[in-house]
């Protein structure tokens, strides 16, 4: 088998301006934040964002580096809104395609199956159709004649996931309660990039968890990244909880330029490896 | 129990504003049976625990995550470490976010929802205020409520009811009313079902012959009058005044206070009526 270990400098020298990016995880939960904190400290700019957004929505529009996001929310979970993304769309400063949540999964499914459209019930009657004008119909071919929304495929250029564990061949294993959508983000995309807690031995996989716990295979990914904590501050139970201290600091950064520069300096401006450092430390 | 717990579960038949509205939105769940309840908000939590413990045994909740529990649990959940004592929970189900949008879309669910703004035909906004583009306030975004208003029977909870949150127009439709589903036509309108509005001031529904909102039950001490007032837009009208929504029964307030809220967390979400 492939060794597919790579690193997250890595994976952010393959994406170019204007690519279509997709990040796994939901909300604050299990979101690959190592790999984020790299691309914060790339040059890539004009990225489309597909995601169940959480913090890493936040911090890449923080950073001028979205140009269109395609979501069904943002949110911290404990925190319901996301501030930094707050002030971007309230500046209209990115391009929102706003999505029901399920439509969001039918797109990534559809691009998975290499469908054009999935068709679907969601949408209809709602403003979603109005803010993303270039949604379609479609009429069921069959006797009921049903109009439903073709969702568009959502291709992506590259995915982003953190699982709990992995192999060096890239199968990915999570131990938490659910494994939210990384399996659609991966096959939906070009490259596929998987950070995760541990890096183990593929006949050491089953011993962490359940047969189904193994959701991504190897022909998922592309490469693998060993990050522990690299889902900081996002949860990844049972490795480790959301870091809520840490998280409010970060949202009350929204408002208050001295302390937006000092998170950046402190966290973001910093290598991975002092960012865990310094994590250790507090 | 402690001292200021015992004092409230004993004080009996004198129900706070918030326990009105639980029992309400309880009362909106009758009929659901063997249904996923997801709620927004704290009194629709009570609510829902409320009718699975009593008259709605095969109510499906989960634990906010993803575990279904067999057994209705206090809101602050079955561990919280300033929580009552209660059993450890049974976990009866697992629900990941894949398979909750298979359920929802099989259409075996009761979501109660929160607004931001709601009109008369049960259009609901909790995406942003202003124009989309660029709004004057972000909010949670569409979230699931496009999908969950055309699939299945949809409720909602408005804590603070004014004119600026029951609005003649919404700035933005994620929750499709009556008269968008009206234009879709009866095929693909037909799981769409806004049943119940609970506000702090009353309960509404949509059983008029153009499906506009109609003032169901005033809370006690709220006159239509006040309603009016508080509604930016006109109701439709009662044949008869509309009665008061029922009063919480004791028994009802025993396990609101005693076991699902007991330190009354949902009692700070409607500010109490005054007198």
């Amino acid at each position: 088998m492939a060794d597919k270990r790579s690193s997250e400098s890595e994976a952010v020298a393959e994406l170019r301006d204007g690519m279509t990016l997709g990040i796994g995880g939901w909300g604050s939960r299990r979101k690959p934040m190592s790999l984020v904190r790299e691309l914060l400290r790339s040059p890539v700019k004009d990225l489309t964002l597909v995601s169940y957004g959480g913090p890493e929505v936040g911090l890449l529009c923080r950073y001028g580096k979205v140009k269109r996001l395609i979501y069904g929310f943002v949110s911290l979970d404990s925190i319901p809104l996301e501030p930094h993304f707050r002030a971007v769309r309230q500046a209209g400063a990115v391009e929102a395609r706003e999505l029901d949540e399920g439509m969001l999964q039918w797109g990534l499914y559809a691009a998975a199956l290499r469908l054009p459209f999935l068709p679907t019930r969601a949408g209809l009657g709602s403003d979603v159709m109005r803010i993303n004008p270039e949604l379609k119909l479609v009429k069921s071919p069959y006797a009921d004649g049903e109009e439903l929304v073709a969702m568009p495929a959502l291709e992506l250029d590259a995915a982003f996931i953190h699982m709990n564990r992995a192999d060096a061949a890239g199968n990915g294993q999570y131990l938490g309660p659910d494994f939210y959508f990384d399996d659609l983000y991966c096959m939906a995309a070009k490259r596929r990039f998987m950070s995760c807690e541990k890096l183990v031995e593929t006949r050491e996989l089953l011993a962490g968890g359940a047969l189904q716990t193994l959701r991504i295979n190897r022909s998922m990914v592309d490469g693998v990244i060993e990050a522990p904590g690299g889902a900081h501050f996002t949860e990844c139970p049972p490795d480790y909880g959301r870091d809520e201290t840490f998280q409010r600091e970060y949202a009350a950064t929204a408002k208050d330029e001295d302390a937006w520069r000092r998170f950046r300096a402190g966290w973001l401006d910093v290598s991975e490896a002092e960012y865990q450092a310094r994590v250790q430390a507090r | 129990m402690s001292g200021a717990q015992a004092t409230r579960a004993a004080s009996g038949a004198q129900a706070t504003r918030s326990e009105v509205c639980a029992v309400a939105l309880a009362d909106a769940l009758r009929g659901s049976g063997e249904r996923l309840v997801s709620c927004f908000g704290l009194a629709p939590q009570v609510g829902a625990r409320l009718a699975k413990l009593s008259f709605e045994p095969d109510l499906l909740l989960t634990d906010g995550i993803c575990s279904l529990l067999a057994e209705a649990q206090p809101i602050s959940g079955p561990r919280a470490p300033d929580g009552p004592d209660a059993p450890e929970p049974v976990v009866e189900g697992w629900l990941p976010f894949r398979s909750v949008f298979d359920l929802l879309w099989n259409g075996r669910r009761h979501v109660v929802m929160v607004a931001s703004q709601i009109d008369r035909h049960g259009n609901q906004n909790f995406a942003c205020i202003g124009p989309h583009p660029k709004p004057k306030a972000q909010l949670l975004g569409m979230r699931g409520a496009p999908g969950n208003t055309i699939h299945h029977r949809t409720s909602y909870w408005i804590p603070n009811h004014s004119p600026k949150v029951f609005v003649e127009q919404v700035d933005v439709v994620s929750g499709v009313g009556y008269d968008r589903a009206a234009a879709l036509g009866p095929q693909s309108a037909r799981f769409h079902d806004i049943h119940r509005v609970v506000s702090n001031l009353g309960v509404f529904d949509f059983e008029t012959p153009e499906r506009r909102m109609r003032l169901r039950s005033r809370h006690p001490g709220v006159s239509a009058q006040e309603i009016a007032q508080q509604t930016g837009f006109e109701l439709a009208p009662n044949a008869e005044e509309a009665p008061e929504t029922r009063a919480p029964a004791a028994e009802e307030l025993r396990l609101i206070r005693e076991f699902i809220d007991p330190e009354g967390r949902a009692n700070s979400e409607v500010r109490e009526v005054r007198g």
